[in-house]
């Protein structure tokens, strides 16, 4: 509270802070020595992958943390009008009570599960007004309604009276940030607030924060895996990583002069549109596919593909997949790229025979899925393998590595056992960079990318023609992700099974794709190979997507930006 | 700990970050749940689990050595002289806890009760638990109309008052009147069928949860077959709550057992000693007086359901992470790679991302340079059979 020079530039600062967890397993250090100051209307934004004490240092700041953590340090919070600073670490009660929601706001990642179902938005927006002392019934709606317009939910007098399951996704999340933003507090934390968007909606998102600082002129803390993201909406940058913060900086610093070993890894492997994924060989020469995959022979034939989920009591019945034609060729990757219930799930849950087909014809390797029997379909089943998005779930936990891999090998009985199986499970570990020592691990003993690296040693276990890749790489980190891909690229190449891969992220499709189909509402807009849709999309939604993906460089960001924006305005 | 040693931050000879448990072995009686459950219990949910323990713990020792505990045998009227105990008198040398209307040794009968309610639960638990289980399983897996049918019937069965089951089972099993094992096996077998739906509905409700889980969908698309999903998937990742359920159901066990034996249809005095019935044989006592008939069985039904309630709470307390009680961290000595409980992060190593990203510079073996022979299969033509031979290379 001394700092009195600090008080009237920065909002917030932050010293030495510690905090310490006690787990199961004992105590746990999460977050060491972070210092970095929040300056008034900027944006900071923290980067780092999973575990880096991002969340935990934002969630300091205003102390919501669980009763099990300690803290050391301090956390120097300015009132909006500069008159005093506390040290929020400090504070307990009614105190901290009164810094949150008025001096901090939080914006969390899933606004699902933020705005309790059974109240109006309305009432949600006016609890934090109510807790802070206002009173007057109109005034408290006038303000909501306010608020509403302000975030760009358009009827706002009468949707203030709707509850959140009337509202998409992207408007959730306005509705949380009108939340945090109807006290009128100097600085918003926002917790991941796009990373379960879709990337149309989250470059609506990141415009409403820039609103917040610009209109409201609060700092915002915004923590996000995303360099797109940063580079979109950031003035400053944290970079952390292990619960350290090892660089931090302007957004031009941090982007074109990175000082840390770590940041320049960590942008190195940010996906890029445009930079095709190249594997190398020992001697550095580029490994190309032994034949062109235009010649090869068809695995996967759509046409008028169309699943249909069926409709509960008087509702009509969900056309998920509306009529869709491709074809996969061998050896070739095609991309299948959409947003959340674009349907792209459910074709790949097709090909793999986990979803029933219900009209138009899907042959998969000479088989005819519609009205197919399981008992036909099970020997083709060993020429399929599926790699699951979430590598958490996707190995049974209790059940060792090596059981988990062999497993497609003895359900087909080329193995009798798991201990016959042994030295092909070891080999198939090494072919996904693994060691063979994993074999006796359990899964959870594995982190996320070995795990997904272990889904692609069992996915190809068999030696399979085709493989679905549903949104391998998406709960992965960054760098994580990088590694992944390029093992997939490589065995791809090498092997040359068919690849149906599917993704939200375009940067990631164009590294690997030879293909690209776009889904939007159960329809292919846009279908071609992947150079032409990436350089000269003609569809508008491809465009849309196009412009909305943020570039992880701030100058070219800018460009782009200003080009969806006039997209938009456009389409308006 | 070797790692953390070289990089040690402490101050020399602190031993306190040689303690932290990081990397450390655990010995094989620490993966038992319960000693597990023993050791990251703290404060009154440690008090609760331990209390309980040391109850059953009791009981169970007395069920075994009743035999060497007790002075005289369940059903014994006459001492080994041949003279007829007294009938109803106060405790007394002899007597420690005095003797009933009929003429047997309170404290004898009381003892020996143990056994009776131990073996109870036994046959109860096992029978209720297989047949649950596997109805769980197969309703919770295929679904459709086998699962409402026995949804239907299961709440049936639970909309009817337990003892008032358990009493028509007991009726139609032994007609009312039993020895030892029948008498038990009509108890437990009564108690069973109140207990089936309930296993039935922890198991089906937790398949449910995780049939759709990726684990279980990546054995389909694998092709396995039902029978593999259902007892390799699916069974042992749905058994986290039984022990649980387990505990509680043994102490309502017990007191569906006693409520059977108080109204008559448990198990007759000389088949075996059970609590249930002296309760009932004493009623006429409390009013006379006799105190010691009654409170003795009543305090040992008491206790024992007690235990045994305690134990299962504060299991159910501590599986659930959100009930769970733990200390405070306090000051934590050491850095985070020391602290860490990641096995992939060996302390102060920079780390297996950093590790990944810098053998992209010098890239490893290729697929082919390490096996040829892996390529992807033909699916069109007749040689399936051919690439399947060198899967066993």
């Amino acid at each position: 509270m001394t700092e009195n020079t600090n008080e009237n530039k920065n909002l917030a600062e932050i010293k030495d802070l510690s905090v310490s967890f006690m787990t199961d397993a004992g105590s746990i250090k999460a977050v060491e020595d972070v210092n970095f100051t929040i300056p008034r209307k900027t944006v900071v934004g923290v980067v780092g992958e999973s575990g880096s004490g991002k969340s935990v240092t934002a969630r300091s700041i205003i102390k919501l943390l669980p009763e099990t953590a300690t803290t050391s340090g301090a956390v120097y919070l300015s009132k909006r009008d500069g008159s005093d600073s506390l040290d929020v670490l400090s504070l307990s009660g009614e105190q901290l009570r009164q810094v949150r929601g008025s001096e901090a706001a939080m914006v969390f990642q899933e606004p699902n599960s933020v705005l309790n179902p059974v109240y109006t938005i309305g009432w949600q927006i006016e609890e934090g007004l109510r807790a802070h002392g206002l009173k007057d019934k109109k005034a408290l709606r006038a303000k909501a309604i306010d608020i509403l317009k302000k975030v760009g939910i358009p009827d706002a007098e009468t949707r203030v009276d709707y509850y959140p399951h009337q509202f998409s996704g992207g408007q959730k999340q306005r509705i949380v940030i009108a939340m945090a933003l109807v006290l009128n507090p100097g600085l918003i934390l926002a917790d991941e607030p796009t990373t379960a968007l879709d990337v149309t909606v989250q470059a609506e998102i990141l415009d409403l924060l820039r609103l917040a600082r610009d209109e409201f002129d609060a700092s915002v803390l915004i923590i996000t895996h995303n360099m797109g993201v940063i580079a979109d909406i950031a003035d400053q940058v944290v970079v952390m990583y292990r619960g350290h913060v090892v660089e931090q900086g302007t957004v031009e610093q941090v982007f074109y002069h990175p000082q840390d070993d770590y940041t320049k890894r960590l942008l190195g492997a940010v996906p890029r549109i445009g930079q095709k994924l190249v594997v190398r060989d020992r001697e550095g020469k580029p490994i190309e596919r032994k034949a062109d995959w235009r010649e090869q022979p068809v695995a996967v034939e759509a046409k008028g593909l169309t699943i249909t989920y069926p409709g509960h009591l008087m509702q009509p019945d969900f056309k998920a997949v509306d009529g869709i034609d491709f074809t996969i060729h061998r050896s070739e990757v095609l991309g299948l790229v959409g947003e959340s219930g674009s349907g792209k799930s459910t074709t790949g849950r097709a090909i793999a025979g986990l979803q029933k087909v219900s009209g138009g014809s899907l042959n998969v390797l000479g088989i005819e899925m519609n009205g197919v029997k399981e008992r036909d379909f099970k020997p083709k089943r060993a020429d399929i393998g599926f790699v699951f998005q979430d590598p958490g779930s996707s190995f049974n936990p209790l059940m060792t590595i090596a059981e988990n891999v062999a497993e497609p090998l003895i359900v087909h009985r080329k193995y009798g056992s798991v201990a016959e199986a042994k030295d092909y499970v070891g080999d198939l570990l090494e072919m996904v960079q693994l060691p063979r020592a994993y074999m006796n691990r359990f899964p959870h003993e594995l982190s996320g990318g070995q795990r997904q690296r272990a889904s692609l040693a069992r996915g190809l276990a068999l030696k399979p023609s085709l493989l679905i890749a549903d949104e391998p790489t998406s709960a992965l980190d960054v760098s994580v992700q990088a590694k992944v891909l390029e093992l997939f690229k490589r065995l791809q190449v090498e092997i040359g099974f068919a690849c149906l891969f599917i993704t939200h992220d375009l940067a990631v499709v164009d590294m690997l794709a030879d293909r690209i189909m776009v889904m939007h509402k159960g329809k292919i807009v846009e279908h071609g190979d992947a150079d032409q849709i990436m350089q000269r999309p003609e569809d508008p939604y491809t465009k849309k997507l196009l412009a909305s993906l943020p570039v992880p460089d701030p100058r070219e960001q800018q460009i782009h930006r200003a080009q969806l924006h006039e997209l938009l305005a456009a389409e308006a | 700990m070797t790692e953390s040693t070289a990089t040690k931050v402490g101050v020399p000879g602190d031993e306190r970050l040689n303690n932290l448990n990081v990397n450390k072995p655990t010995p094989w009686w620490e993966k038992i749940a319960i000693v597990r459950d023993l050791k990251i219990a703290v404060g009154w949910q440690k008090g609760m689990l331990v209390t309980g323990l040391v109850i059953t713990v009791f009981f169970i020792l007395l069920a075994l050595f009743a035999p060497l505990i007790a002075p005289y045998g369940y059903a014994q009227m006459k001492d080994d002289s041949g003279v007829s105990f007294p009938t109803q008198s106060a405790p007394s040398a002899e007597h420690i806890w005095g003797t009933t209307v009929g003429g047997y040794d309170v404290f004898s009968r009381t003892i020996w009760g143990a056994r009776t309610a131990i073996i109870a639960i036994v046959i109860a638990v096992v029978l209720s638990i297989f047949a649950g289980v596997l109805l769980g399983l197969v309703s919770g897996y295929f679904g459709g109309w086998v699962d409402r049918v026995l949804v239907v019937i299961a709440d049936a069965i639970y909309s009817f008052p337990s003892l008032l089951l358990a009493i028509l089972m007991a009726i139609m099993i032994s007609g009312g009147q039993s020895g030892l094992w029948s008498g038990i096996l009509a108890s437990g077998i009564s108690i069973t069928v109140v207990y089936i739906p309930q296993y039935f509905r922890t198991i089906r409700a937790e398949v449910v949860r995780i049939k759709n889980s990726a684990y279980v969908e990546s054995a389909k698309v694998v092709g396995a077959s039902t029978w593999r999903i259902m007892t390799k998937h699916l069974l042992k990742n749905s058994t986290r709550t039984l022990p649980v359920i387990l505990t509680l159901n043994s102490s309502e066990a017990i007191l569906t057992l006693a409520g059977l034996g108080f109204l008559g249809f448990g198990i007759e005095p000389t088949a075996a000693s059970e609590w249930g019935y002296d309760l009932n044989r004493s009623v006429a006592d409390v009013t006379a007086g006799i105190w010691w008939t009654a409170v003795f069985p009543g305090l040992a039904i008491v206790l024992i359901v007690l235990g045994i309630t305690l134990v299962g709470e504060s299991l159910n307390d501590l599986a659930d992470p959100r009930l769970r009680a733990r200390k405070s961290a306090g000051e934590v000595v050491g850095s985070i790679e020391d602290t860490s409980v990641d096995p992939n992060e060996k302390p102060s190593a920079r780390n297996e991302v950093i590790a990944e990203l810098d053998s992209t510079l010098n890239p490893p073996a290729t697929v082919t340079d390490h096996d040829p022979a892996i390529v992807a299969s033909e699916w069109t033509g007749e040689d399936r059979t051919a690439a399947n031979g060198d899967g066993k290379e």
